[in-house]
């Protein structure tokens, strides 16, 4: 089922919680819908559920216009944030749920039901209540539940949000395999990017009710439009700096070309921890004179961070564990640190991209 | 195992333990004893006698039978008043709100009397429903009435919470499970809020059987139609029948400890997913 978006805007007592959002989610495609908390991204998803009206814009599915079609005759999937499960029933029961107002015999009802238990893996569990149960049981009930129905879109609402760290790299990956197996189009919300970048086959980056930008997690990740999704998609450090001359210079020295900006401009400079090398002597023009202040050697890479000469811009770096054993930096040491690569996005103006 | 010995971390056990046993002696214990020892004075005949007496069983069946007519009528009323203050935000529902506070706070006596007086042949209400052949002044309709008035806040002051506290998210959650209306009311909604209204419903019958104020002014009182049984306890005791007027009270008080034991039921039973 494709789903697709027109110009979709939302408001809210005056507030624009969705502005003029137009998208197109594939057939078969697992999207997430990754922005801060008040991006507008629950709005949307709640839209495309039926679950809101949108102001202006429609909503189709397969080219079938559902923008005034109520959520209960869309044929949806929705996981609620805090699953709401009705908790006067049986796990059982609410798993049946969406089978029994669909009026299936009660033998169809118990063979779909005992299928979904075991797809979840939760046998064994359907005589409890959902007070009964642990927050990953629950959520694993809410999905079994959503997909009773059969749905041709499975609608998630940081779905996630409320687990502990294990459970929720469990779950993801759970998530994942199911996905591949059944190949419903999911539509999910997150505020977590590296739940998006581990679980997405394409990323929608929202931000004050807009996209930001939207592609696959490579693209994203290695090719951000704008500084946003460039710091939103994982940890970035910003080197300021100016154009000159077609050159861009950090702390006066020229670092990397930005060959769309002729005039003098400031600008910002983005690499992101990994993308930073460390040397002892400098290695040419670009290397940047800093001063160890921590090193973190927990973990598969070892993080770094530095000062730069200036005295107020902190850096982090990883560097690998073989180049850390090479290097055997000590805090306090005076090093230089390279940026293999520099991402130029010009101050004020965050829509003209440069890197 | 001794309780009372174990080391505890709030100071002062004994005294406030004592403070309220006390004060439950006086104001509860001691009064009620001394009901059941007045009654006691009659011998099992005589009070079998007395509480059974025509007049008497027909003050039970009204106070009863009107009490919970009241109680299911707030069942309706109240219900759909905690709906929409709750799910329907309106202009001025602060001040509806405020007003179901009424029957709480204004004496029963002046209820009683504007319903005397609004019923009555000549009253505003009165003339209009005389014109329908109703009549509501001086009979049960009348009990019926007030007692309704009465009770209103239980229901309502009942359900509120509970609702609010269901959200509206379980709703969604069924429209989008594809449920229609009337079954997210019948499946998801009604059975999480039936404990509540219960409990409303029963506390509203307790208050409006032991009713008295109100309903002397619009009953008309009359011995065997729209007497209920306060009256005829006063009755035993305007002529000085002590312990007449103690047996009768008896078997109320005994009524409403089996409504206060079933409120305590439905109580438990409300929060037994939570």
């Amino acid at each position: 089922m494709t789903i697709t978006i027109e110009s979709i805007t939302k408001r809210f007592n005056g507030y624009v919680a969705v502005d003029r959002v137009s998208l197109t989610i594939p057939d078969g495609k697992l999207v997430a819908l990754l922005g801060p908390s008040g991006s507008g991204k629950t709005t949307l998803l709640r839209v495309i559920a039926g679950l809101e009206v949108p102001d202006e814009g429609a909503v189709s599915m397969n080219g079938v216009d559902v923008t005034h079609t109520p959520a209960r005759l869309r044929n949806i999937g929705f996981v609620f944030q805090h699953y709401a499960l009705f908790k006067h029933m049986t796990v059982f029961d609410n798993i049946a749920f969406p089978l029994k107002v669909r009026k299936r015999s009660v033998e169809e009802q118990r063979a779909l039901v005992n299928d979904l238990l075991k797809l979840v893996r939760l046998e064994g569990f359907g005589q409890r209540y959902p007070s009964q149960l642990s927050g990953g049981q629950r959520q694993r009930v809410a999905l079994a539940r959503a997909l009773a129905a059969k749905p041709k879109v499975m609608l998630l609402d940081e779905p996630f949000g409320a687990l502990d760290a294990k459970v929720r790299q469990e779950l993801r990956q759970w998530l994942r395999r199911l996905h591949q197996e059944m190949s419903i189009t999911s539509l999910f919300v997150t505020h977590d990017q590296e739940e998006a970048l581990e679980l997405a086959d394409r990323i929608v980056v929202m931000n004050h009710g807009r996209v930001e930008q939207e592609g696959t997690p490579e693209d994203l990740f290695e090719h951000p439009k704008t500084p946003f999704v460039m710091s939103f998609l994982g940890d970035v450090n910003i080197f300021h700096g100016r154009v000159e001359q077609g050159q861009t210079v950090i702390h006066h020295d020229p670092a990397a070309v930005a060959p769309s900006v002729t005039e003098t401009k400031a600008v910002r400079a983005y690499a992101r921890p990994h993308e930073l090398d460390i040397d002892r002597t400098p290695r040419d023009e670009r290397s940047l004179p800093a001063k160890v202040r921590h090193v973190n050697t927990a973990g598969a890479t070892v993080k770094v961070e530095l000062l730069l000469r200036d005295g107020h811009t902190t850096v982090q770096a990883y560097l690998g564990r073989e180049r850390y054993q090479e290097l055997k930096l000590q805090p306090g040491e005076e090093v230089y640190v390279v940026p293999r690569q520099l991402r130029i996005f010009v101050d004020e103006d965050d829509e003209a991209p440069t890197a | 195992m001794n309780s009372l010995s174990k080391r505890r971390t709030l100071p002062g056990f004994t005294p406030t333990l004592t403070a309220t046993l006390l004060w439950l002696a006086i104001l509860v214990l001691i009064p009620l004893a001394t009901l059941f020892w007045t009654a006691a004075q009659l011998d099992a005949s005589t009070f079998w006698q007395v509480v059974t007496s025509p007049r008497a069983v027909a003050a039970y069946k009204l106070t009863f039978g009107v009490a919970l007519l009241a109680a299911l009528a707030n069942g309706v009323g109240g219900f759909l008043l905690a709906w929409v203050l709750v799910r329907h935000p309106f202009p001025g529902r602060n001040v509806v709100d405020a007003m179901l506070d009424i029957p709480f706070a204004l004496p029963t006596a002046v209820a009683g009397l504007a319903f005397a007086t609004l019923c009555s042949a000549n009253g505003w209400l009165g003339r209009g429903l005389a014109l329908l052949g109703i009549h509501a002044a001086n009979n049960r309709l009348a009990i019926w009435v007030v007692l309704t008035y009465v009770s209103l806040p239980f229901v309502v002051r009942t359900l509120q919470p509970v609702i609010e506290d269901l959200g509206t998210e379980a709703d969604q959650a069924a429209a989008s499970l594809g449920a229609s209306r009337w079954q997210t009311f019948a499946w998801v909604l009604a059975p999480q809020l039936l404990p509540a209204l219960l409990t409303g419903m029963a506390l509203a019958f307790a208050r409006a059987v032991g009713e008295y104020g109100s309903v002397v002014f619009v009953s008309g009182n009359i011995p065997y139609r729209t007497e209920i049984i306060p009256l005829v306890i006063l009755g035993h005791l305007e002529s000085y029948h002590f312990a007449e007027a103690a047996s009768v009270a008896v078997v109320m008080l005994l009524a409403s400890f089996m409504v206060n034991g079933a409120i305590n039921l439905l109580a438990r039973w409300s929060r037994r997913h939570a």
